[in-house]
């Protein structure tokens, strides 16, 4: 396992390095102010667990990161969101790049209505990769690495359809890995699946982190103290405390946060 | 004190279910009246017609004397004319439904454009065929040639076309749709490897629904004057022809009653024609029917 | 799991190394070298100007029929008072010595076919709306809704030749005055050729009732009626009042029926039992004759294609206007 040990070494040199910098960030749906203020720093190679009660602005913002937000057309944004030093809301950065870099993975399985060839072949396809033994070896990692290869190696030509919900998730999250992204949004990932594939997919995510930054929006406490190491606490718009998963969930310094780890609210 | 007689209103139920019961009866045989004339006409014209269906009807061209009729130049002729109109109709159609549905924002040029797509829909076909006669007959010289034919024809369906693919691309969900954008795929990879794709079986289940209207209308050819006695087959896009529905006009308009046979028999060809086209449709709608 | 080595490939983010060789690679650096970014940057540009070049035919062809029509209908007006054309009452273009144009007769033609298929047309296809949507059971809507569908699909030359080879025969044995071209008989098969747009538009209409509403109403007791009558039918009325003139506007454009068994003498009167002649079956009589290009004749049936648009028209607009407030309703 030189492999691992080699990723240990580089990994302690670069936990200082921050991958997502975001400095007074306000958006707006309309006249709705849906995020206020927000400082945020990500760092590599960590899991940071979003949490908050439903209209908090948590999914607004993970959607803000890669700039899928903006599907919305009547969103208005200002302040600066800096991914790798770079400011994300530059005219000459085109929102195809960051997700190339920045892959997601979303509330409901969306798995396209093709083969689970296809679909993890489509990132990489749609960025120019064509040869065929590159992609089958692309393909082959990817379902790897989303630890779903071997129940569906023998059957890549399938629709991705009849697969559960649970495998679908997974090849959503093998099809995010195929372009190998440096970041991983995740928004409520494991919210419309039954307990034994989230318990599958939080597994996952630990062993992804290693290679990813991993940022996850979920509504379930208990799944943000399993798996995160950094956890911010999004209430009405606003960040109200960012910290360590086991500070926040032993010794949080604000009230509304002690409240809401508790269950008085949300 | 009460108000309602409980027993009165009881003694009246009888009578109102008895209404009810006759008035249902009456819907349900208004109802019957539609298939009843359905049955009828398809039984004058199968006991009209067959028994001219025989080989030499597909084999020869139209002629004064009813047991030399043909039926030849009007099916090659319509099917000529398929395949001017569905190429441009569907090219034509499809993408307008593209842009409506994936990159018009809501501004005044695109309302005008949707406005004006359901307004063209309740043009009567008679007057497309006076736009075809002017533009595309006379103003760009085509003549009474199947190009002209197909372009009239093309604009006359295209509405139902846009509106069966906008429905089509509009079903597609919109978390597929995500999935691709969030992937870092364009806008424009994203309709032609997820949303058409998915689409595709619903554009072409109303394409070919909207084309079988193509084939059996017949008021536009009337009116751009393609002829009805045709003694050759086209042979290019530029070539007079005929079509079926001109050929059973012409036949249903002459005055000696075996003509009548003939006309039925025709119509058989041109019902075939359709019953094919639909089968086609349905079989398109039942093996690609979507799994979301 | 996922962080185990496998013979062939192991990994890592950055790079894995495929079979023997030695080869590192990376799927990052493959996207950044593959290329044809530019190519795709000028896609995504060019792509909406096309679609949207695509997109303005249909108003190219609004543009090209309103055009058209306003442009020979003027030129025919440098022939014909408009004051003729409008309230003259006799239509009688092909004489030798005197050509008259005056509209109405065709107008009254047209009505009275589109009269006579409304009054086929709306009880029929209401009856039918209300038991597909208030009586009928799933499984027979299954069988008939299809079947209106043939109904609606069946080409107007073949109901044209069904109203001159059937209907008018069996008419006859009834109405001995009936003449071989009349208005009667074009007039009932127009209505069974727009029976199934209102059957369907009308059950539309009524399905999108809310249960609940008519759920309240049986649950005191109502029978299935007066449901439908007097709740479901109000609430679903001008979706229905909708589908009615839309029909109209069908029937008044209609064509080949009427040129079948219309006839071709346009009168200014009531009778339905004479041969007739509506605006569009003189558009196909002219046309499918040699008027000749340039003459007076090949300018009236642009005059008449335009009256005729602008009654579909109307209609249609009127159509758009009932089932705008229809959609305000729930």
């Amino acid at each position: 396992m030189v492999q691992s040990l080699e990723k240990g070494s580089v990994r302690q040199i670069e936990t200082s390095s921050i991958v997502y910098d975001t400095q007074k960030l306000n958006l707006w749906y309309g006249n709705h102010h849906a995020l206020k203020n927000i400082d945020l720093q990500i760092k590599e190679n960590e899991v940071t667990a979003i949490i908050g009660p439903s209209g908090c602005g948590k999914s607004t913002y993970i959607k803000t990161l890669n700039r899928m937000v903006e599907l919305v057309p009547t969103v208005k944004t200002s302040g600066e969101i800096l991914y790798r030093e770079r400011n994300i809301f530059d005219a000459n950065y085109g929102v195809e790049e960051l997700r190339t870099k920045v892959g997601m993975v979303f509330q409901k399985p969306n798995p396209f209505p093709k083969s689970i060839y296809d679909n993890i072949a489509y990132g990489p396809r749609i960025h120019g990769i064509k040869n065929k033994k590159i992609l089958d070896e692309i393909v082959e990692k990817s379902l790897r690495g989303a630890a779903i290869w071997d129940e569906v190696k023998d059957r890549l030509t399938t629709n991705a359809y009849s697969l559960s919900g649970g495998q679908q998730q997974r090849i959503c999250i093998a099809r995010c890995l195929a372009i190998e992204p440096d970041v991983i949004l995740m928004d409520e990932p494991t919210s419309a699946l039954d307990p034994i594939s989230t318990l599958k997919v939080e597994e996952l995510i630990q062993e992804l982190k290693v290679d990813y930054s991993i940022i996850i929006v979920t509504h379930n406490m208990q799944q943000a103290a399993r798996i995160s190491d950094k956890t911010a606490f999004f209430l009405n718009g606003e960040v109200v405390e960012f910290d360590k998963t086991d500070v926040i969930f032993s010794t949080p310094e604000d009230k509304r946060t002690e409240d809401y780890i508790s269950g008085r609210f949300g | 004190m009460r108000y309602v007689n409980h027993e009165a209103v009881v003694k009246k139920m009888n009578k109102r279910l008895m209404v009810n019961g006759i008035f249902k009866t009456i819907f349900f045989a208004a109802t019957l009246f539609a298939l009843l004339v359905l049955g009828v006409l398809f039984y004058r014209i199968i006991s009209q017609g067959v028994s001219y269906l025989t080989p030499e009807f597909f084999q020869n061209f139209g002629s004064r004397v009813p047991e030399k009729a043909g039926i030849k130049a009007a099916l090659i002729g319509s099917i000529w004319l398929m395949c001017v109109v569905a190429p441009v109709s569907i090219i034509l159609g499809v993408g307008t439904a593209i842009y409506l549905e994936e990159y018009a924002t809501k501004n005044k040029l695109n309302d005008f454009i949707r406005m004006n797509i359901s307004n063209l829909a309740g043009v009567p076909s008679v007057v497309f065929g006076l736009l075809g006669l002017t533009i595309f007959v006379r103003a760009l010289a085509l003549g009474n040639s199947i190009l002209a034919a197909g372009f009239t024809m093309s604009l006359l369906i295209l509405p139902v076309i846009i509106v069966g693919a906008q429905e089509a691309i509009r079903a597609v969900p919109q978390d597929v749709r995500e999935a691709s954008y969030g992937m870092g795929a364009t806008k424009w990879q994203t309709i032609i490897n997820i949303v058409l794709p998915s689409a595709i079986p619903g554009i072409l289940t109303g394409a070919i629904l909207a084309l079988s209207r193509a084939v059996g209308e017949t008021a536009p050819l009337v009116v751009i004057g393609i002829p009805v006695i045709v003694h050759f087959l086209p042979d290019n896009l530029l070539s007079q022809f005929t079509a079926l529905p001109m050929q059973i006009y012409d036949w249903a308009k002459r005055p000696q009653e075996a003509f009548q046979y003939v006309a039925s028999a025709g119509i058989l060809v041109l019902m075939g024609f359709l019953l094919i086209m639909n089968s086609i449709a349905i079989f398109i709608r039942n093996k690609f029917s979507k799994r979301y | 799991m996922g962080s185990s080595c496998y013979s062939f490939l192991a990994f890592g983010k950055g790079g894995f190394t495929v079979g023997q060789k030695a080869e590192k690679l990376s799927v990052q650096e493959l996207i950044q070298k593959s290329s044809g970014k530019k190519q795709k940057k000028l896609i995504e540009k060019m792509i909406p100007i096309i679609l949207l070049l695509i997109a303005s035919v249909s108003v190219l062809t609004t543009f090209g029929i309103v055009g058209t029509l306003i442009v020979e209908t003027v030129i025919f007006f440098n022939d014909v008072k408009i004051t003729d054309f409008l309230f003259g009452t006799e239509w009688y273009p092909f004489g030798n010595t005197e050509q008259l144009f005056g509209i109405l007769p065709l107008v009254a033609g047209t009505l009275k076919v589109t009269g006579i298929a409304v009054v086929v047309a709306v009880p029929f296809g209401i009856a039918s709306a209300i038991f597909l949507s208030e009586y009928a059971t799933d499984k027979t809507r299954r069988i008939i809704k299809p079947i209106l569908e043939v109904l609606a699909g069946v080409p107007t030359i073949v109901y044209g030749f069904f109203a001159l080879t059937f209907v008018t025969p069996l008419l006859q044995q009834f109405i001995p005055g009936l003449k071989i071209f009349n208005a009667l008989s074009p007039g009932i098969v127009v209505g069974v050729m727009i029976l199934p747009m209102i059957a369907s538009l009308s059950e539309d209409a009524m399905s999108s009732v809310p249960n609940s509403i008519r759920e309240g109403a049986l649950a005191m007791g109502s029978t299935k009626l007066e449901v439908a009558l007097r709740v479901v039918l109000p609430a679903a009325l001008s979706g229905i009042m909708a589908s009615v003139v839309l029909a109209v506007s069908r029937a008044i454009g209609e064509t080949m029926i009427v040129s079948l068994a219309g006839g071709s003498t346009p009168k200014f009167d009531l009778d339905v039992t004479e041969s007739i002649q509506t605006m569009t079956a003189y558009i196909v009589q002219v046309s499918s004759g040699d008027a000749g290009y340039g003459t007076t004749i090949y300018y009236s049936i642009y005059a008449v294609g335009f009256t005729l648009f602008l009654f579909t028209l109307l209609m249609n607009y009127l159509a758009h206007v009932i089932s705008k407030k229809y959609r305000e309703e729930y």
